[in-house]
């Protein structure tokens, strides 16, 4: 059978991963997603990037603690993740604050991967 | 065009519901075609027949179930679903509850996926 052309598809979180469940619910929708062999990516954008902060104790809230299956995101092939730089310096953030290595980008070469992507879906 | 729709938003409390059925009836008498519709996260509470709400108003659920009638595939994530207590027992006719592997689908074969509900 001759190999399909992969769809590329990008997820984009915007959302603080607590107060609403497009975080974790959109993280369960990239985990599967990344089975389906299609060259998905991620990108983290305004308060979506809270999602990626080390040291989250969500006990308080009673919810479940995800961060950590961001870390995870590699053994399910989605390598391509990115992160808004702007959005972590205007919230006092850097790379070491958080529980990967998102690649940094400005909003400008995030709004090119953007138009080369075939869907683009926000949480 | 083939449009595919994912709605991430409940009927009623937000007008997502009520635009991506605007925007589908739009495109059909346009003559485009919807590939699928996918409801996700609260989007799922959409799709219970249980809906009653008072006769002056819209019921959203048949309307769903109107356009599942027609052909059109309208798929409710089963993991949202089971959070929210939507099961086949509740589910409206013309519907089917199925995995995220739909929408994957969805994505891949619709020459654009428009999501209604989350900003």
């Amino acid at each position: 059978m001759e190999e399909q052309k992969k769809t590329k598809i990008m997820f984009v979180m915007r959302k603080p991963p607590h107060g609403s469940i497009y975080a974790y619910e959109g993280l369960e929708a990239i985990l599967i997603m990344g089975a389906y062999e299609q060259e998905v990516s991620v990108v983290f954008i305004d308060d979506g990037v809270f999602a990626l902060k080390k040291e989250q104790d969500t006990k308080p809230l009673g919810v479940k603690e995800f961060s950590k299956t961001f870390a995870a995101l590699e053994d399910y092939d989605i390598t391509n993740i990115y992160a808004d730089r702007e959005s972590l310096e205007i919230r006092g953030l850097t790379v070491d604050d958080l529980i990967i290595k998102p690649k940094l980008l400005e909003a400008s070469e995030i709004a090119k991967i953007m138009e080369e992507q075939h869907t683009l879906l926000p949480f | 065009m083939k449009f595919g729709i994912m709605i991430q938003d409940g009927p009623y409390n937000h007008e997502a519901a009520d635009s991506a059925y605007n925007f589908i009836q739009a495109a059909l008498e346009r003559g485009h075609s919807i590939q699928g519709i996918f409801f996700y996260n609260d989007g799922v509470i959409n799709a219970t027949k249980l809906m009653d709400p008072p006769q002056d108003d819209r019921n959203i659920s048949k309307r769903w179930s109107e356009l599942g009638a027609k052909g059109i595939d309208i798929i409710v994530c089963v993991a949202a679903a089971k959070r929210r207590g939507i099961n086949e027992s509740v589910l409206i006719p013309n519907a089917r509850i199925s995995g995220l592997g739909q929408l994957t689908e969805i994505a891949i074969e619709s020459d654009r996926l428009i999501t209604f509900g989350s900003s």
